[in-house]
């Protein structure tokens, strides 16, 4: 085995994959949500941007292919934690108790991201593997005025608060980043920006439920 | 003062060998006095179970000073106990009601195999210290005292990370059962001195791969390890580890 391959494949190496992956992934959502608020402006404006985007041709593919491949790694390496974990202790205790330490986010880890990853096919059938013959803008009232899609989205969003609250912080300690002079400012910084992606995506989901006009 | 006694319920994992299956066993205690530590508590037991000559109930305990690491068990889910950075043998009774119920269990991890009754295996953590927890000198007279300058809050550091008994709790109590509290520890002792500078790169190679041979978890950051810990041993050791590691992955020789 070369040096890369060993050290990828140690515990140590499989954080740093998460931690790396999770950093491009949450770097993703923060483009999505900023993207999404164009929704708040109205039609004209959300076409806009969805034009402006597209327009972008070639580019586009590959950032797929790349998110595609960040997503992939991110799971595929993430189950197999899970898998190991589980394995590492093969009798459970008869009373379980936390000593402190635990927040429901990462108590939850792997299962907010297998509900992510269900709630991502959901997503992608929805808005992209979809006729495009009508506009964006009307796929997505179509979608979210109905109240079912509203309670998935809602599920699937909750499930990604709990994953990032405990991974926006994760991703540094796990590269290795942790000093007193600044775990308070990257602690508070994790919740902000989790904050921010999440009221983002919540308030798209209630707005296009009470006003069917705002993409119209 | 006069002493104060409590009756106490316990129900402790009875395991006959290392391949037997275990199961709880129910024993009441009274008149407990509370100045008594936990390990005193079991002492009572076992001489009963003795006299009615019964199997006493086996479990590791030595200095009773909270020291030398040697005892632990989790109770009620937590392991060595309620109390915060304190060792099983600290833990006195007074912080136990009258009438309570106490579940004891040894601590679980696959890495940690069950001896007899609350015994386990630790031997996993020796073998991780002997692949790097060192520093190679050659051995002579006493060096003088301040031969080598160590700044202060370095010296510090190393003594916090030094303070790690070995006692195993940060495994047992870790969800997915990870050592990296440990080898965090025991790498951050010695990386933060200069003496340890020469060795740091093969250290945290060969120490991590023994960690991982030896079968346990990965840490996913759930800070139970540092909640638990008798020697109030920081996070910040293993995000030490973290660094350690990656730069001797990237910078290091690799391992023979």
């Amino acid at each position: 085995m070369s040096w890369f391959t060993r050290t990828a494949s140690s515990s140590l190496g499989k954080k740093y994959i998460m931690a790396l992956t999770g950093l491009l992934l949450g770097g993703f959502l923060v483009v999505h949500a900023a993207g999404n608020t164009t929704i708040f402006f109205g039609r004209s404006v959300f076409l806009f941007y969805a034009s402006h985007l597209h327009a972008l041709g070639i580019a586009v593919a590959v950032a797929e292919v790349l998110l595609l491949a960040l997503f992939l790694t991110h799971a595929i390496t993430g189950l197999l934690l899970f898998v190991e974990n589980r394995r590492a202790r093969t009798s459970r205790y008869a009373v379980c108790s936390s000593a402190g330490g635990r927040t429901w986010g990462s108590a939850t880890m792997p299962y907010t991201g297998m509900i992510i990853l269900a709630f991502l096919f959901l997503h992608l059938v929805n808005f992209r593997f979809i006729d495009h013959g009508v506009t964006i803008a009307d796929i997505v009232a179509a979608v979210l005025a109905r109240p079912l899609y509203t309670v998935l989205y809602g599920a699937g969003l909750g499930a990604l608060t709990l994953h990032v609250s405990h991974g926006f912080w994760s991703l540094f300690q796990s590269a290795g980043i942790s000093h007193p002079k600044y775990d308070r400012f990257i602690r508070i910084s994790a919740w902000l920006v989790c904050g921010l992606i999440i009221t983002v995506f919540a308030a798209i989901l209630l707005l296009l439920l009470v006003n069917s006009n705002q993409l119209s | 003062m006069a002493a104060k006694t409590i009756t106490l319920n316990l129900k402790i994992w009875r395991q006959a060998g290392a391949g037997a299956s275990g199961r709880f066993e129910a024993y009441r205690l009274e008149r407990l006095d509370t100045d008594m530590s936990f390990p005193e508590m079991l002492d009572v037991l076992n001489e009963r179970l003795t006299l009615e000559g019964r199997e006493p109930v086996a479990f590791d305990h030595d200095c009773r000073e909270g020291i030398c690491g040697m005892c632990g068990a989790v109770v009620d889910g937590i392991a060595h106990g309620p109390a915060k950075e304190t060792t099983l043998c600290q833990l006195h009774l007074r912080h136990f009601q009258d009438g309570q119920t106490l579940t004891i269990e040894p601590f679980r991890a696959k890495a940690f195999p069950v001896v007899k009754d609350l015994v386990v295996d630790r031997s996993a953590l020796d073998r991780v210290i002997q692949a790097g927890g060192f520093i190679s000198v050659n051995t002579g007279s006493a060096p003088d005292a301040n031969g080598i300058p160590v700044p202060q809050h370095k010296a510090e550091q190393a003594m916090d990370a030094a303070a790690c008994i070995g006692c195993g709790a940060c495994i047992a109590s870790c969800p997915n059962a990870a050592a990296m509290l440990f080898v965090g520890a025991k790498i951050s002792q010695l990386a933060l001195l200069p003496q340890g500078e020469l060795e740091r790169e093969q250290r945290a190679l060969a120490m991590v791969q023994a960690m991982d041979r030896e079968g346990f978890g990965n840490c996913t950051n759930q800070r139970e390890c540092e909640a638990v810990c008798p020697k109030g041993i920081s996070i910040r050791n293993i995000a030490r580890l973290n660094r350690e590691f990656l730069r001797a992955a990237f910078i290091g020789e690799p391992l023979k």
